[in-house]
């Protein structure tokens, strides 16, 4: 079940195209902010909402890197690795993550804490290497500065 | 200060003016001189002489790509600020549309008055949070001014305009891909024809602008097409929002003439190479770009000289390659990229894209073999031009053609010492 204040925020994004399956990708974002994910009970409930199938829907969900179709923690990493960071030593940034959470990318410590996964291009290329936590994006990061920016996320 | 228009406005801090701010410096001028002195057709007019080139990467003609919307159509029509800034290696729109925000919304107000469009989107990068508060305050604060809405400044031209934030995929910042993800669906490339001039965001004209692109509108209706011209210091116009990143001493953005040479970004504004490092070769544009290398680095940055060296000016975001990073490697991040952001729409792009990343990984590990190289090639020629739906895969074999063409023997060496290697074994 969509909830009213879900309903309402749709509802705005339909506003402003001329027909309610043009706000789709906005109603995944919207629910996605409240829930961390698009859950299958959640997908069906969006789709409904929008008369769309179920399965229409997941197409277009499915095609999107940052709608979430499997459970993620409640902070996500998002570790830049494209060119510039890359030759600017992300890898360092990723192993350290690796060791330091005990996950690989795409996957979610089991406190529920952090779901780390790779990301292209932050476009902060003259500050690499770059990752985002949730909204908060870090620049020029070192390994020694991780362990206080994860301290930040209860 | 007028040399450099599109950001001497901009405070040091990065915080954007308020419209009032904004205002005393001389914003929204151009708003009221095309609204109220000047017909669409003359702003269009305006743009075309001032030569402004499409600042997203293809280079293409600002007016003459406006000159193919129906100014007589029926409405709704579009245009959207393409602010979907996703190419690595590329951060210049972000200085844009964090700093300056009121600059991007005077310059589509008198873009979309120039095309008659009663509807704007800016199409926004997800990440780009910063930049989607920004801008959200700025269209706000453009209502309450009468700027935006209806009958803006007493003119009868009404005009909305609304932020859309993407959901991450780099095909989004492909014109026709983005029409898709705007209209729900996903972000795979269009057939052309029909031009989204002609039919567009839910089957109606629109135009697609990149951000830079659009931020040059307002200086050019405000001092004229001719100033505009004499900011370049050659045939292109305008400035250009250079950048640099890799291991240089001071990787940063400049707003500089057109036509500065890669020698002056990366040794004067970039302040040369890291110590112990030299300069092996660029991407001039972003990842989709072929490399230039020493011999290069007097080229002018613009369209045509870097076209004549050989690749393309593309966003103008320099990425450097040092003589301690693996060619392969920085081939193979490159590929890995393309391959991932793939649509899967078409079949050289989505099988061709994974092969060539095993082929780069096969190397690396000591895999590769002698036949790996006209593989290769063989692959930047079936997924290059004419092959494929929409320019991804050819932008991705820019780099991995000229590569082999400058650093040919950097991928024979890892199959060499590959082969030295089952010698000793066997």
């Amino acid at each position: 079940m969509l909830t009213g204040e879900e309903i309402i925020e749709i509802e705005k994004a339909i506003h402003v195209v001329p027909h309610r399956q043009a706000a789709c990708i906005e109603a995944l974002k919207i629910v996605q902010t409240k829930r961390r994910w698009i859950s299958d009970d959640s997908l069906k409930d969006i789709a409904t909402f929008l008369e769309m199938s179920p399965a229409e829907l997941d197409s277009v969900a499915t095609f999107y890197n940052l709608i979430f179709r499997k459970p993620v923690g409640r902070h996500v990493i998002l570790v830049c690795d494209s060119i510039t960071c890359w030759v600017m030593g992300y890898e360092k940034l990723h192993e350290y993550l690796q060791a330091k959470l005990g996950i690989r990318h795409g996957e979610t410590t089991q406190d529920d804490r952090f779901t780390m996964l790779p990301n292209p291009c932050l476009g902060t290329c003259d500050c690499a290497p770059a990752l985002m936590i949730d909204h908060d994006l870090y620049r020029n990061v070192t390994p020694e500065q991780l362990d206080e920016i994860l301290e930040r996320y209860a | 200060m007028l040399e450099k228009p599109l950001t001497s406005h901009i405070r040091a801090d990065g915080v954007p003016l308020t419209l009032r701010e904004y205002e005393l410096q001389g914003g929204y001028q151009s708003v009221r001189k095309a609204l109220l002195n000047m017909t669409p057709q003359a702003v269009q007019a305006e743009v075309k002489t001032s030569n402004l080139r499409g600042r997203g990467g293809a280079g293409f003609n600002t007016g003459l790509k406006w000159s193919f919307v129906p100014l007589d159509a029926p409405k709704p029509k579009y245009l959207i600020a393409n602010a979907d800034e996703m190419e690595p290696g590329t951060f210049k729109d972000r200085l844009l549309l964090e700093s300056a925000p009121h600059q991007l919304i005077e310059g589509m107000i008198v873009s979309a008055y120039a095309l008659q469009a009663d509807t704007g989107f800016v199409f926004l990068r997800w990440a780009y949070h910063t930049a989607a508060k920004a801008i959200n305050i700025a269209i706000a604060q453009a209502y309450q001014a009468g700027y935006l809405g209806q009958n803006i400044l007493g003119t009868g031209f009404n005009l909305e305009m609304h932020l859309h934030t993407g959901a991450g995929r780099y095909m989004c910042g492909e014109e026709t891909a983005l029409l898709n993800s705007l209209e729900g669906k996903r972000a795979t490339p269009r057939a052309k024809p029909p031009f989204p001039q002609v039919s567009g965001l839910f089957g109606r004209p629109t135009i697609v602008n990149n951000v830079e692109t659009l931020c040059c509108i307002p200086h050019i209706i405000t001092h004229g097409a001719e100033w505009f011209q004499k900011l370049s210091l050659t045939a292109d116009a305008g400035t250009k929002i250079y950048g640099v990143s890799g291991k240089v001493r001071k990787p940063g953005l400049w707003e500089l003439p057109m036509g500065t040479t890669l020698r002056e970004l990366i040794e004067e504004h970039a302040g040369g190479m890291q110590d112990g490092l030299s300069f092996r070769g660029a991407l001039p544009g972003g990842a989709s770009t072929d490399f230039l290398v020493r011999d290069h680095l007097d080229v002018r940055m613009d369209y045509p000289s870097v076209a004549a060296a050989g690749s393309r000016l593309g966003t103008g975001t320099v990425i450097v390659l040092d003589d301690k990073t693996s060619v392969v490697g920085f081939v193979r991040n490159l590929i890995h990229f393309f391959a991932q952001e793939s649509c899967g729409f078409c079949t050289p792009c989505r099988e061709g894209l994974p092969w060539i990343e095993k082929i780069l990984q096969a190397m690396q590990s000591g895999d590769g073999r002698k036949e790996d190289i006209p593989m290769l090639e063989l692959h930047t020629r079936l997924l290059g031009p004419g092959n494929t739906f929409c320019a991804l895969a050819p932008g991705a074999m820019e780099p991995l053609q000229s590569a082999l063409k400058y650093f040919r023997e950097d991928f024979e060496a890892y199959i060499r010492e590959h082969a030295s290697l089952e010698h000793i074994t066997v």
